[in-house]
């Protein structure tokens, strides 16, 4: 998040896209609730589901799955011609406005509902909404990102965001999600093929040899290495042959789950590291039992860029290791001593080596956590970014055209599928469904349609349904759901038994390689 | 400052700002008002009474969390007047419901059979839920007040345990309203509120619906908030504060890094908490975070390495996995290069994991093929 969590209560407009935040930030919601129920912020909701928050909401905008980059384009086309921009930081603070302008000068409110089936008015009236505020925000999750044009998606936020001057100041900002606890942390951890710590590119000589210099080795690789999902498929095509998996289970998350069972079965060895033989653990020809976040000191990073201390309250079940030890014992038994004392050990050294992190300390962070960049032990830490200047200088906009999703309905595929995740449980269930409350609650993974569908294919409330993509079938209850907007269904991906994921395209962002989880075609049958 | 103004407190001048309570003022000051139905960051009601205050001129007591400071107001917090009220107003509460500690009554002949009366009721010999972590046992002690002998009030509402999480206990509800307040004003999932009059009065779930049939996301923010026993975690329902230890962390579930407290007791996690005092949660906690942490205990937790033999899995000490693991990387790095070898870190693991997987992965395999889930 460019912003704090605390920030999005200071928003004037709050714009909420592709995010069910009630359900998989819930605590951050309660943010965005009160300010809109207690401070008078107007909430701006853009779903292809009619989510809890479209209750909350001044206007909800519902476009067609993976149509983003054109309603974004059709707001600013709006602001533009409505001359509602912020010439002055436009001026002040970015490049390349010109090719923007040119760019959304088709995406006229008319063309854009075509597209994205949000009625004209709604975009005229969306961006006003959010270009008369003061202070806009937007949160995005997955609903953005999990598309073949997630990175146009990101950056066409990023083109509003600055179009309106709200970036680097108190109640606005771009501020992504992060749906797992430490994912920010792995990400400035380097645990990326092309980032070293605090995103010091692999490819940059210079830090590579800082990183040799500090590790007391050579010959560290220089070409980018590959992203997971570029990965499996290697390994489908016998290009990689062994994975070492450090507390994952890709074959419920994966996309196109029966292709990427066959990558895995063509691996020459696989490791696992977990704290349960998952689904993927199965396949392993070695399983390291490691300790859970309870049972080990450590930080995690959270999507504010506040770093956070874990600490272990409980001693780790049999003889299960912190993760960093095993992994460190591996690299011993390698030739390479990985020798640490403990967690605080590892950590000093990421400040040696990690600018932004250079400042935190465990000491400073003993009662509450500071927000990187932090690159002294002086600095107060960052809770809001981009507030005099951007990372590299000046803002670019990008000029983005609409590209239509990797797959769209047909005749025999004649519905789409979104998937996420419900309330109660979490990502591949490994930990949530091993709580009986939890399960109590949502036991099963199910299929949600609305009425109008329902009635169209013939499911009934409740009856098991087949529902089948180009790739894989699966069968789960059919649940009616005014949540759900005809054209489109829902499944949670969490449940192993009937994965979503059998159903998903792994159809790849050029850029990021991120898959399209948020868009296929299916059918229905019945399974009773 | 301009916008400062004087008000007298027991005696001693303070300054104040325009639409600051008087308890706003005291505490500020470090003078001690005691509350009950108060809960920090949503707007006072003044229902419990327990912090009445008594203002020069002013016939009758005023509650200091809802009425505004004034210039000029000189303020009694601790006088007779005051403190008799309190020590009515908890009398009157303590009386009410199956407050079965010892501030409830001394009285010596009701008291076997008022406690046989609780404990049929609680189907459980233990003595109530919130013993020990009670602010209104605490108030009673402070101000030694005891329930008056009302052995035979007959509870109106059962206890409710049809759902997985919390125990609504309405024969120890003191009505303060903080549970609606956490849920409407700090949550807003408002899944509960006042309902019935009088005598009847109850928080309600809906229309007085089961909280497993309501709104209610089972976030446990009232149970957090509620100050007596009419709210406890069902699974940790006696588990007293001082047979366990706090241990502060970060939660495991969403990125938002709810800061949480584990109750510990004999090496297992019986509850956890929201961290009051610190964000970004302030206390906080979704149904996850609260209650999902049956996992940490669960019976098939990895407790050994394994290794498979023949298609199944056979246990092995440490060093014959490490040693495999470490002999067969390395042969595959030698038969087909780095690159053939592929690391998933973790996006739920530490900083300092994570980090030991990046520096295994470049400086000892030598790939850059280093990702993890954050895509998925």
């Amino acid at each position: 998040m460019t912003n704090t969590i605390g920030d999005i209560g200071d928003a004037d407009v709050i714009m909420v896209v592709g995010s069910n935040t009630t359900e998989n930030h819930p605590v951050l919601s309660t943010v965005v609730k009160r300010a809109v129920k207690y401070k008078n912020a107007k909430l701006l909701v853009v779903d292809p589901r009619q989510i809890k928050l479209t209750k909350f909401a001044d206007l909800w905008l519902r476009p067609n799955l993976g149509s983003d980059v054109a309603w974004i384009n059709g707001l600013m086309h709006v602001i533009i011609a409505e001359n509602l921009h912020d010439k002055a930081f436009i001026e002040k603070r970015t490049n390349d406005f010109e090719g923007l302008k040119s760019m959304v000068e088709k995406f006229t409110p008319d063309y854009v509902e075509k597209i994205t089936g949000i009625a004209a008015q709604q975009i005229i009236d969306a961006a006003r909404l959010y270009a008369n505020a003061g202070a806009s925000a937007i949160l995005y999750c997955m609903g953005i990102t999990q598309h073949t044009t997630g990175t146009d998606n990101v950056k066409s936020l990023a083109n509003l965001s600055m179009l309106c001057g709200n970036l680097g100041i108190p109640g606005g900002g771009v501020n992504p999600l992060r749906g797992q606890n430490n994912v920010q942390g792995a990400c400035d951890m380097g645990g990326l093929p092309n980032v070293y710590t605090g995103y010091q590119p692999v490819t940059d000589a210079a830090v590579r040899k800082k990183m040799e210099d500090a590790w007391g080795i050579t010959g560290l690789p220089e070409k980018n290495g590959l992203t997971v999902t570029k990965m499996v498929p290697m390994a489908h095509d016998g290009d990689i042959k062994a994975f070492y998996i450090i507390g994952e289970n890709p074959l419920v998350s994966d996309p196109d789950l029966n292709h990427a069972e066959k990558s895995f079965a063509n691996l020459d060895f696989l490791v696992v590291q977990d704290i349960f033989v998952t689904e993927t653990g199965k396949m392993a020809d070695v399983i390291l039992p490691a300790t859970c976040f309870a049972e080990k000191d450590g930080t995690f990073t959270n999507t504010e860029r506040r770093v956070q201390r874990i600490r272990k309250a409980v001693d780790a079940p049999g003889d299960a290791w912190d993760d960093w030890k095993i992994t460190s014992e591996i690299a011993k038994r390698m030739g390479y001593p990985m020798a640490y004392k403990n967690a605080q050990e590892i950590f000093e050294e990421i400040r040696e080596v990690t600018p932004s992190y250079a400042g935190v300390t465990y000491e400073r962070i003993e009662r509450q956590g500071l927000h990187w960049p932090c690159p002294s032990q002086e600095h107060p830490g960052t809770p809001i970014l981009h507030t005099r200047q951007f990372t590299r200088g000046k803002g670019v906009f990008h000029a983005i055209d609409y590209i239509a999703p990797a797959e769209t309905v047909d005749d025999e595929y004649p519905l789409y599928l979104t998937t996420g995740r419900v309330l109660y449980h979490y990502h591949t269930g490994t930990m949530t469904r091993r709580t009986d409350g939890l399960n109590e609650r949502a036991p099963e993974s199910f299929v949600e349609i609305s009425a109008k569908d329902a009635e169209k294919f013939g499911v009934e409330d409740g009856s098991p349904i087949n529902v089948a993509s180009r790739r894989g079938q699966i069968t789960v209850r059919a649940t009616i759901s005014e949540q759900a907007v005809s054209g489109t269904v829902f499944i949670p991906f969490h449940f192993a038994e009937a994965a979503a994921n059998r159903l998903t395209n792994a159809a790849l962002d050029p850029v990021s390689n991120i898959p399209e989880f948020k868009v296929c075609a299916i059918k229905l049958s019945s399974a009773a | 400052m301009e916008n400062q103004k004087p008000i007298v407190i027991n005696g001693n001048r303070f300054n104040f700002t325009e639409g600051d309570t008087i308890l706003d003022v005291a505490r500020q000051n470090n003078i001690e008002i005691p509350t009950l139905c108060h809960l920090k960051g949503t707007t006072p009601t003044g229902t419990c009474r327990v912090c009445v205050v008594e203002i020069a001129g002013q016939e009758d007591l005023v509650t200091s969390c809802d009425t505004k400071a004034v210039e000029g107001m000189i303020v009694q917090t601790e006088s007779s007047r005051v403190v008799a009220s309190r020590k009515q107003t908890i009398k009157n509460m303590l009386s009410m419901g199956n407050h079965n500690c010892a501030v409830r009554a001394p009285h010596e002949e009701s008291w076997t059979q008022y406690q046989l009366k609780v404990h049929a009721e609680d189907k459980s010999p233990e003595l109530c839920p919130a013993w020990g972590d009670c602010r209104l046992q605490d108030l009673a002690y402070h101000y030694q007040v005891s329930g008056s002998d009302y052995s035979n009030v007959e509870t109106l509402y059962p206890m409710e345990m049809a759902n997985p999480f919390i125990i609504r206990d309405f024969s120890r509800c003191i009505l303060c309203g903080r549970c609606v307040k956490a849920c409407n004003e700090i949550q807003v999932n408002n899944a509960i509120e006042f309902g019935y009059d009088g005598d009847k009065k109850k928080i309600v779930a809906g229309d007085d619906k089961l909280l497993k049939d309501s709104d209610c996301v089972f976030c446990g923010e009232c149970v957090q908030a509620c100050p007596v026993g009419a709210l406890v975690p069902k699974d940790a329902r006696f588990d007293r504060p001082w047979e366990t230890e706090k241990v502060r962390s970060t939660c495991s579930y969403c990125g938002v890094g709810c800061q949480i407290d584990f109750h510990v007791k004999d090496n297992q996690i019986v509850k956890i908490t929201g961290a009051e005092d610190t964000a970004p949660n302030y206390g906080s906690l979704c149904v996850k975070g609260r209650f999902g942490f049956q996992f940490v205990h669960a019976k098939d937790r990895l407790t050994t390495p394994l290794i498979k033999e023949n298609g199944e899995f056979r246990e092995a000490s440490w060093d014959e996995a490490l040693d495999l693991t470490a002999k067969r990387l390395s042969e595959i790095k030698d038969a087909h290069g780095a690159d053939s070898i592929g690391v998933f870190t973790s996006a739920r693991v530490s900083n300092e994991d994570n980090y030991a997987a990046m520096k295994f992965t470049r400086a000892v395999l030598k790939t850059n093929n280093i990702d993890h889930c954050a895509r998925l």
